[in-house]
């Protein structure tokens, strides 16, 4: 890495990762690679979190990310407790400013939140003395899931400045998409993004990117290809005509990989839509690095939790 | 800022550290060196080479980060987290009889949290404890069973291991300015 990581965080919050510079990114997966060897252990635990309490606040179906924030706490020995939205006071019709309220009274040190509305994290960390971690916030950002992306690509490539990035599929409403470009264009990575002309969110030539409705174009000679999900549940319009047009059309395959650096690594967040925006064969194939992905998921969150603890109020 | 050990010295006292190990450890072949980062991990590397070269024995050696294990590690209300570096143990340490390496040794706890890092990674026959130098001023019941050199301070000195490894230079030096611990 270029440059030298940052003896810690300036923030106690991890919001977004438009609130890093690239010296605190590099202090984030720096400790995540020292987080990643505890997994490798018999006894895949240490003490640094002991009597911390943190609560996980899901209010948006999640599983991966749940589990993954719950292993990282569990690992550092921290007492969790997890709320969803079913089954919880939010069904009786308790607002979010409330519901953090009441939290905020059983005083946790770490509030981990993902939530459908955009901003809801940030409403958290004005509300609370806790530590607030963005879990996903709507269509806003997922700052964990770009540091553990990162990480991944950092592992099989030594590096990310320089590096041509294609972010692929659903654009608009990919708040993973937000948080990658912000990370990867910090980083000095090249970033490509292409998607269908109804789901380019506007701005995103601003931010350094190079946008394009042609996957052939977006992935010749890329070094990494990230494929979004189509994200049916956020779509309440007319944004394609069909599953099947969109995999023709934009859906990763064994043949359009040929087109890509020979060294590609295929990335997708998860869950995967086999068949609409990647082909089995590319998922379980060779250049698939997604389940790495889920393994470094829990190195960057114990990470992310372990600095984040050290900057408490007193 | 006195020099309590040259390179010279250094190195005198860790080849004749390696010789005691021989000598206590006669015949056996389960012994292997970890190193406390960060100065632990080129003494115990270096002492892995003279027990090569004093009694051809191959050491296993790794190195390990004992952050997470401090008992002050909440306790300061501001400030930020000490940086975390990599734990490597490539092999078991079932039945080993440790070697655990560290430049100084003075409150203990350093020693305290090592203990309970390692016992994390299995059960070793034994663990012993090598230091270049002992300052003194316990809080734990702990001690060496290797020691460089005795070095007799006050609570406000401080002293400086310095490794050609690290830092360009292989020196010991002790400090009247007040440091931080």
């Amino acid at each position: 890495m270029s440059v030298t990581p940052a003896p810690r965080l300036r923030s106690r919050h991890l919001l977004s990762i438009a609130d890093l510079d690239s010296s605190e990114i590099d202090l984030i997966l720096d400790t995540a690679v020292a987080m990643k060897e505890i997994g490798t252990r018999t006894i895949k635990k240490v003490p640094a979190l002991r009597g911390r309490t943190v609560v996980n606040l899901f209010f948006e179906a999640s599983t991966r990310t749940r589990l993954s924030f719950e292993l990282a706490e569990k690992r550092l020995s921290a007492d969790t407790m997890g709320i969803t939205a079913a089954g919880s006071s939010v069904t009786k019709g308790e607002t979010l400013a409330d519901t953090a309220r009441t939290l905020e009274a059983m005083s946790p040190d770490i509030i981990v939140i993902r939530h459908a509305a955009s901003g809801a994290p940030h409403l958290l960390s004005t509300i609370c003395r806790a530590s607030i971690v963005n879990a996903g916030d709507g269509t806003h950002e997922h700052p964990t899931q770009a540091l553990l992306d990162a990480l991944t690509i950092r592992e099989r490539k030594g590096r990310l400045a320089g590096l041509t990035v294609a972010i692929v599929g659903d654009l608009l409403h990919s708040r993973v998409l937000r948080s990658n470009v912000l990370l990867l264009t910090k980083m000095g990575a090249h970033v490509r993004a292409c998607g269908p002309a109804t789901l380019i969110p506007p701005g995103l030539t601003a931010l350094g990117v190079h946008v394009t409705t042609s996957i052939d174009e977006a992935v010749k000679d890329a070094d990494v290809v990230m494929m979004l999900r189509v994200q049916h549940e956020r779509m309440h319009g007319m944004f394609l005509p069909s599953l099947r047009e969109y995999f023709t059309l934009f859906g990763l395959t064994p043949a359009r990989l040929t087109h890509a650096a020979p060294d590609v690594i295929v990335m997708h967040p998860g869950p995967m839509n086999r068949g609409v925006e990647i082909d089995s064969a590319v998922a379980d194939g060779p250049w698939s690095v997604i389940l790495d992905q889920v393994a470094n998921g829990v190195a960057v969150r114990m990470a992310v939790l372990y600095l984040l603890a050290g900057e408490e109020v007193a | 800022m006195p020099v309590v050990m040259d390179a010279d010295r250094i190195g005198r006292s860790l080849m004749r550290i390696a010789h005691e190990i021989l000598e206590r450890h006669r015949g056996t072949d389960n012994l292997a060196l970890i190193g406390i980062r960060a100065r632990g991990v080129p003494l115990a590397e270096r002492l892995a080479a003279n027990l090569k070269t004093a009694g051809g024995l191959d050491v296993p050696t790794g190195s390990l980060d004992i952050t997470l294990y401090r008992d002050d590690l909440m306790r300061h209300q501001v400030g930020p987290q000490p940086i975390l570096r990599r734990t490597e143990i490539p092999f078991s340490i079932d039945g080993k009889m440790i070697l655990l390496v560290d430049d100084v040794l003075y409150t203990g706890r350093t020693i305290r949290a090592a203990l309970d890092a390692l016992i994390d990674f299995g059960r070793p026959s034994a663990i012993q404890l090598v230091v270049l130098v002992d300052r003194g001023h316990r809080e734990l019941p702990i001690r060496a069973d290797y020691v460089g050199r005795n070095v007799p301070t006050s609570r406000q000195q401080s002293v400086q291991v310095r490794l050609q490894e690290i830092d360009g230079r292989d020196e010991v030096d002790v400090d009247e300015a007040e440091v931080a611990r």
